[in-house]
């Protein structure tokens, strides 16, 4: 079959992008599929027509090829797709719109305020500021609306840090949320198809616990999987993953990241297009299921198949 | 026939969850301080070619005559084609430290060739520098902010690395004076001081006369190794030129890292160390056990190269390119960068160290330039306790006048943005303009009448000094 592996971009996720494009790429191969790279540019659209692959692999991380742009084009040359469609895609990248989602479903998640940046230039949002810093109570977390990784993401531990944090994560998007920090331990659940595979949880080896980016570093953080949870406790996480996964509409493929908090889960957000490099949770967690790579290909291809009614 | 097994694939299978937990527990410690970063992923974007990148260090080679290296190669491919491509004695050639003992004097240095060891760039003179004198938990100490490559260096090597700060005038000697006093009274006794005096990475300032000789009496009193790393010296785009420590010193404490990469190319990867013979001979050995020796062909090259007599001619229009290209840089910077900003003006070199409100973080600022299409280097990355965040690296050698101007003016509207939204956050920081028109005032006297307390990097000088 030939599969058009779609890679890279313009987001500042790139350098990820590339390595989980690489990787599947040669997963497919091993498969004997017949690939074509794209490092996706202002000639996407021409090279899918010029190559009419039967089926995109979207391995895109962040704004531009998470957020529902890329799905939205290939809708549109009627190529089917791996992962959720557009609008999912849209709903989850976003943080705030998929927590509003989240949250009339009744999915327990932190809670949060967001502004955008023109709430502040035009309507004097900062007076507003000291209202749901007591709300949120500290320290709280600043995150931009879009955008993966720990990118942008600052913990405030006071009032006077809310500006900065502020101004950092208004550097990655146009809207940001302030978020009330939750402490638990961290854990992630990928979900194929609509069966959630083994809980990856991270435990961050020494230092700063508000160090976001030593989270995903080997050797800095310990994964395990499947998480040291009793019966109850995975039950509980597993249903709040799947809950957010069937809200936002990620039925293909996600990974949706929650802390396991004393009280129970809270759900932080879902990856509609979790990273598949040598060190992604979704490929340990397939592991830990008896998946390997290529299976997880293979698997994540076929839903992209039935889902557009191809055989 | 027997079957021929089919070529491995080009890459790897999937590394499993349990190779992952087996390598990371092979890890040597010193890997913990090898971080990598978000911040480096986000340098993958900056390779797009819509990216005005001013991150580089690079010199424009696209100045050097192709021509040139053509006839050169040739040359060496009739001339001694096989010697070229043999290994080399591990010090390096004798003819090719004679085209370095040419550069040396250029600046008034007359080393002992066989005080010389050849190698694979600057980086791996500092390397191997490091290698030889310390051990983990040694001080080092250098410049704040340091050469950026060096950072990871003393880390690879666990070295607990101080910083004395800088002014105008390069590094702190009193600063320095009284770290010292504080690590003697500790019982601690620092390897070696690493600077760049001359039009400093990222600084862009120069190490004054008066603290040059003070920093090399300093090195005689405390019994202490000064390695002075000088890969600028020959570009120097206004004022007099000061003797390198090494001249200073005569090279009994001072250790003298060099490099052809600024005045000729970094792709042949030559540097050199100059050091006493009981150093240098532990340095040649550590060398050997890295990598055998430098580059056989790139050294037979230098040699042509020399021979042909151009070099500093070459290096001339190097510095009318480059000094036009600073002018262009702090003009753009003036027109477009906020009052509040502050930024060094070199009198050579290629960088220019700009630092905004404390309030902006350059990492993420970053992300938002790249969004513009403009690339810097975070300041953070020229220290190593996370100071910097609100500074930033400009290079104004590797692009040309245009791609300057509209680079900082990318990066000029990137911060506006930011400051401004500061404001609506924090009412009442227009105090932080101040701050900064203040910095610019103070910076503005004249050396000598500066306070030696006064204002440490960055700032920005009265214009026509």
């Amino acid at each position: 079959m030939k599969v058009a592996v779609l890679k890279g971009g313009r987001s500042l996720e790139r350098g990820v992008s590339l390595r989980s494009g690489a990787r599947v790429e040669d997963a497919l191969e091993r498969l004997g599929h017949e690939v074509v790279p794209i490092d996706v540019g202002a000639d996407l659209v021409k090279r899918l027509r010029a190559e009419r692959p039967e089926v995109a692999f979207v391995a895109m991380h962040g704004v531009g090829g998470e957020d529902g742009t890329v799905q939205e084009l290939l809708e549109l040359l009627d190529i089917p797709f791996t992962g959720p469609d557009a609008a999912a895609c849209a709903r989850s990248i976003d943080k705030v719109l998929a927590k509003a989602a989240m949250r009339g479903a009744g999915i327990p998640t932190p809670d949060s305020f967001a502004f955008t940046q023109a709430a502040f230039r035009d309507l004097g949002a900062a007076d507003a500021l000291g209202d749901l810093e007591g709300s949120l109570g500290f320290p709280l977390v600043v995150k931009p609306s879009r955008g993966g990784s720990s990118l942008g993401v600052k913990f405030a531990g006071a009032p006077a840090e809310v500006p900065g944090a502020l101004v950092a994560a208004f550097s990655y998007d146009d809207r940001v949320m302030l978020e009330r920090y939750a402490p638990g331990r961290e854990l992630a659940v990928s979900v194929l198809g609509s069966e959630p595979l083994p809980i990856v949880e991270a435990i961050p080896a020494e230092g700063d616990p508000y160090d976001f980016e030593a989270r995903y570093e080997i050797g800095r953080t310990h994964f395990v999987c499947p998480a040291d949870l009793s019966p109850t406790e995975r039950a509980a996480v597993t249903d709040a993953a799947q809950a957010t996964c069937r809200t936002l509409g990620c039925e293909a493929f996600a990974r949706v990241d929650l802390i396991l908090a004393a009280d129970g889960p809270w759900v932080l957000e879902a990856n509609a297009i979790p990273g598949l490099t040598d060190t992604s949770l979704l490929p340990q967690a397939a592991e830990a299921a008896g998946m390997s790579f290529e299976e997880l290909v293979e698997r994540i291809l076929h839903l992209a198949l039935s889902t557009a009614g191809v055989s | 026939m027997t079957e021929v097994p089919q070529p491995p694939h080009k890459r790897r299978a999937h590394t499993s969850t349990r190779d992952l937990e087996r390598y990371a527990g092979l890890f040597a410690e010193r890997t913990t301080v090898m971080r990598s970063s978000a911040m480096r992923d986000l340098m993958a974007v900056t390779a797009r070619p819509e990216v005005i990148s001013l991150a580089g260090g690079l010199p424009d080679t696209s100045t050097f005559p192709p021509e040139s290296l053509a006839a050169q190669m040739s040359r060496i491919a009739a001339k001694s084609a096989a010697a070229a491509l043999q290994y080399g004695p591990t010090e390096g050639f004798d003819e090719t430290k004679d085209c370095i003992v040419e550069v040396m004097a250029a600046e008034g240095m007359l080393p002992d060739p066989d005080d010389i060891v050849i190698t694979t760039g600057g980086q791996q003179a500092i390397d191997l520098v490091t290698k030889t004198l310390v051990d983990p938990g040694d001080v080092v100490i250098c410049e704040a902010p340091t050469y950026p490559g060096a950072v990871p260096v003393f880390c690879s090597y666990q070295a607990d690395v101080r910083q004395v700060e800088m002014d105008g005038d390069g590094m702190r000697i009193d600063l320095l004076e009284a770290l010292l006093e504080e690590l003697r009274a500790e019982g601690r006794r620092p390897k070696f001081v690493y600077t760049v005096p001359s039009f400093q990475n990222p600084g862009g300032v120069t190490l004054s006369l008066e603290r040059r000789m003070r920093l090399v009496e300093l090195a005689r009193e405390h019994e202490l190794l000064v390695i002075e790393d000088n890969p600028y010296g020959l570009l120097r785009y206004d004022g007099e030129a000061l003797p390198p420590l090494y001249q200073l010193d005569g090279g009994d404490f001072v250790i003298y890292l060099g490099t052809f990469s600024k005045i000729l190319s970094p792709g042949i990867r030559l540097g050199w160390v100059v050091a006493p013979p009981p150093v240098l001979e532990k340095i040649v050995l550590g060398k050997g056990a890295a990598d055998l020796c430098t580059s056989t062909l790139t050294q037979f090259f230098v040699r042509e190269y020399f021979e042909e007599g151009g070099w500093k001619r070459y290096v001339e229009d190097l510095v009318v390119l480059y000094k036009q290209r600073r002018d262009v840089m702090i003009e753009a910077l003036e027109e477009h960068f906020p009052t509040a900003a502050t930024w060094t003006e070199p009198d050579g070199g290629l960088f220019i160290w700009a630092t905004l409100p404390e309030y902006i973080d350059t990492g993420d600022l970053l992300a938002k330039a790249i969004r513009s299409n403009v690339a810097f280097v975070p300041g953070q990355a020229a220290y190593v306790d996370g100071r910097g965040a609100n500074s930033m690296r400009l290079n104004f050698s590797g692009v040309n006048e245009d791609e300057i101007r509209e680079g900082v003016a990318r990066i000029g509207r990137v911060i506006k943005e930011q400051v401004d939204l500061y404001e609506t956050l924090a009412p009442g920081s227009a105090a932080a303009e101040e701050v900064g028109r203040a910095a610019r005032e103070a910076a503005a006297q004249p050396p000598d009448e500066a306070d030696e307390g006064g204002s440490v990097l960055p700032f920005r000088r009265a214009s026509g000094q």
